[in-house]
């Protein structure tokens, strides 16, 4: 085989693991926006602050350690314990509910049938608010992150392929486990919003809040909840992205990126966002080796959004949005 | 008791539609105008002229023309700092290849070349609506960045890869470069906001604007009763990006002098001039100003109080700052979501009355 085509399939091959990256941020906007009707931008910041909070209790760091040494004149940082993976991984989940219930109680109660545009820059204004508190909560500098998934070359697909092709495959085991966990975690998720009760009522509520209001539904409950499960995709996108770069404030970058995922595959849809995540996933790496030496690299950084500027003007409703009707 | 139009006779038809109709609102109006013009400039020095008089003037115009396209003609844009960088960039070029040609009439152009660049993404709004042509104009952002970051001939091959503003003056003064006085900079800014707030206005006071309002409203409606979406969309984006030119070309040349576009011009910028018009509130001239103000000082008033007041260290002073500003935005979204416009309407229906109870 010509080794142009061989780089290609490698290129692909990353570019959909990173896809699966991007999916997971998606999915998380597209859990809110079908149960609530709220495009969350804050979705990127939770993952960070997921993150961070992950970190900072993993290592026994003493939350807002440098706002009490500023004020009290004290010189504290750790707690000097190490909390293990798994229990600090339980641990950033409760304090993710927490926030949850916090976001509900405090903001989204009262916001309840405002137009679209306030609601979207409410979660801008908690975008903002998360992104100081998680850097007064935890420091500000960059942070890794180790909860022992494994990470560095494939080296039984790096083999097999040498043998195949004659050239080693370059692939990340950490994209692999990625990709396996934004697997699971699909197919818990439409487990549990079509077979479970909570799921049930959650889908009532994306249907018609009133309705669903009167044949009993909790709404604030049912919001609660919501908002705890996209903290729940949110933590698990912030330990694939921190084990893979570090934690650091880029990190809530990548929800940008989401939108045009979310675009492309529509933002009612679950396989929507999973589908738009690999193709632009794939387009945008397959993009920058084919044309990015071409006009000087660094194409990744709009080629999404152009990309679904261009599939919306045929199909503006997305791959698997519900068709947009209007009526006067 | 003095805010009434009772006593206040209208004899022509040109009285009856001037813009203030009410008598104190005019003379209010003079006065912002006398203090601007003739206190300011001759107390205004350095730090004041930096830190809040000059961006205040420039976001003002931006926050206008924002306002235009999202809250008169209600098309959601996240692009403001990509077509800021357009009219900083055309201004550049401009200014380095016409030297003898007058400053001002190089930012006019470059609002201009950036009211072309805005009807070209304004395109797509014809087929996309809401959140959609929101996360679209999201491309020209990063795509307009990019490019400037790229492409050597839009920075003149210079080795940085900045851009910096040559000295030019306006009437023998010194307006951009080093060597610009304080109240030179702060006059030519606050001609440009006048200029712009008095098109805007009457813009949107015309049949222009109630085009512009209708399609906002239900743009179905609005083409059944008449109204050519095409015309109105793309004239709300050339109108509102060439504001957003004039004002990104201002913040090159007079305000910043040297500007490396990703750092300037990046999304931050878009949200923050975003932000603006949405504390100040959607539709409303006076909110672009009030939202404008109200967030370039609050940033300079938290660090004088945290950094100048309690003495902390300012990265510390810096996280809680947009801690608050984040936790203000939420309060004031929940408070008053129709800005601080909304208030000042609601203040002056009191003041209608006041100060009898009915």
């Amino acid at each position: 085989m010509p080794e142009q085509l061989l780089f290609a399939m490698e290129v692909t091959l990353n570019g959909l693991m990173a896809g699966v990256l991007y999916a997971l941020v998606a999915l998380g906007f597209v859990l809110i926006f079908k149960a609530s009707g709220i495009f969350n931008y804050a979705q990127g910041v939770m993952a960070l602050f997921a993150a961070l909070t992950l970190v900072g209790i993993m290592e026994g760091q003493i939350p807002f350690s440098h706002l009490i040494n500023a004020t009290l004149g004290t010189d504290i940082h750790h707690f000097g314990w190490h909390v293990p993976g798994i229990l600090a991984i339980v641990l950033t989940m409760v304090v993710m509910v927490g926030l949850a219930w916090a976001v509900n109680q405090f903001v989204m109660r009262h916001l309840v049938n405002q137009e679209p545009i306030i609601l979207f820059m409410a979660t801008i204004g908690l975008a903002y608010f998360l992104e100081g508190l998680g850097d007064i909560m935890w420091g500000s500098d960059i942070k890794t992150l180790d909860v022992g998934l494994p990470q560095g070359i494939n080296t039984w697909i790096d083999e097999t392929t040498f043998e195949a092709f004659g050239y080693g495959f370059f692939i990340d085991n950490l994209d692999i486990v990625a990709t396996v966990i934004a697997a699971l975690l699909v197919i818990a998720l439409v487990i549990f919003s079509q077979y479970t009760k909570q799921g049930r009522a959650m889908r009532a509520v994306a249907d018609d809040h009133q309705a669903a209001l009167s044949v009993g539904i909790s709404l604030n409950f049912i919001w609660v909840m919501v908002w705890s499960v996209a903290g729940f995709v949110a933590l698990v996108a912030g330990i694939m992205w921190g084990s893979k770069s570090g934690v650091q404030f880029s990190l809530s970058l990548i929800a940008l990126k989401a939108l045009p995922v979310l675009m492309l595959g529509g933002f009612t849809s679950i396989p929507g966002a999973i589908v738009g995540g690999l193709i632009i996933g794939v387009g945008e790496k397959l993009f920058e080796f084919a044309i990015g030496p071409m006009v000087g690299g660094a194409t990744e950084n709009w080629f999404a959004y152009v990309l679904a500027l261009i599939f919306l003007v045929f199909r503006p409703q997305g791959l698997f949005g519900e068709r947009i009707i209007e009526r006067v | 008791m003095f805010y009434r139009e009772a006593g206040d006779f209208k004899t022509t038809y040109v009285d009856d539609n001037q813009t203030f109709p009410i008598k104190f609102d005019r003379y209010r109006y003079y006065a912002v105008l006398f203090v601007a013009l003739a206190i300011v400039p001759f107390l205004v020095n350095d730090y004041w002229a930096n830190a809040v008089l000059l961006p205040f003037l420039i976001y003002a115009i931006a926050a206008i023309g924002l306002n235009i396209l999202v809250g008169y003609c209600g098309q959601l844009s996240l692009g403001t700092g990509g077509f800021m960088a357009v009219g900083a960039y055309a201004c550049y070029k401009l200014m380095t290849a016409f030297p003898e040609v007058n400053i001002v009439i190089h930012v006019v152009l470059a609002g201009g070349v950036t009211a072309c660049v805005g009807v070209l993404f304004g395109l797509p709004s014809l087929r996309i609506k809401g959140f959609y042509l929101a996360v679209a104009t999201l491309a020209a952002q990063f795509f307009l960045v990019w490019l400037f970051n790229k492409v050597p001939w839009f920075y003149n091959h210079s080795a940085s890869g900045q851009i910096s503003a040559p000295e030019r003056s306006v009437f023998g003064i010194v307006v951009t470069g080093a060597n610009a006085d304080a109240w030179a900079k702060y006059m030519i800014c606050l001609v440009f906001v006048f200029g712009a707030a008095w098109l805007a206005r009457n813009l949107t006071r015309g049949s222009v604007g109630r085009r512009w309002m209708a399609i906002r409203d239900m743009d179905i409606a609005a083409e059944i009763i008449g109204v050519n979406p095409l015309k109105a969309k793309l004239t709300a984006f050339a109108v509102s990006s060439f504001f957003v030119g004039v004002a990104g070309a201002l913040f090159f040349s007079v305000y910043l002098g040297a500007v490396e576009v990703g750092e300037v011009f990046g999304i931050q910028k878009s949200f923050l001039v975003l932000f603006m018009i949405i504390i100040g509130g959607l539709g409303s001239i006076f909110g672009s100003f009030a939202g404008a103000a109200f967030i370039v000082l609050l940033p300079v008033f938290l660090k004088n109080v945290l950094v100048g007041g309690f003495g902390w260290a300012t990265d510390l002073a810096a996280h809680l700052e947009i801690m608050i500003l984040g936790g203000l935005i939420v309060v004031f979204l929940i408070a008053e979501p129709h800005g601080l416009a909304q208030l000042w309407r609601v203040a002056k229906e009191k003041l209608r009355l006041w100060p009898f109870p009915h």
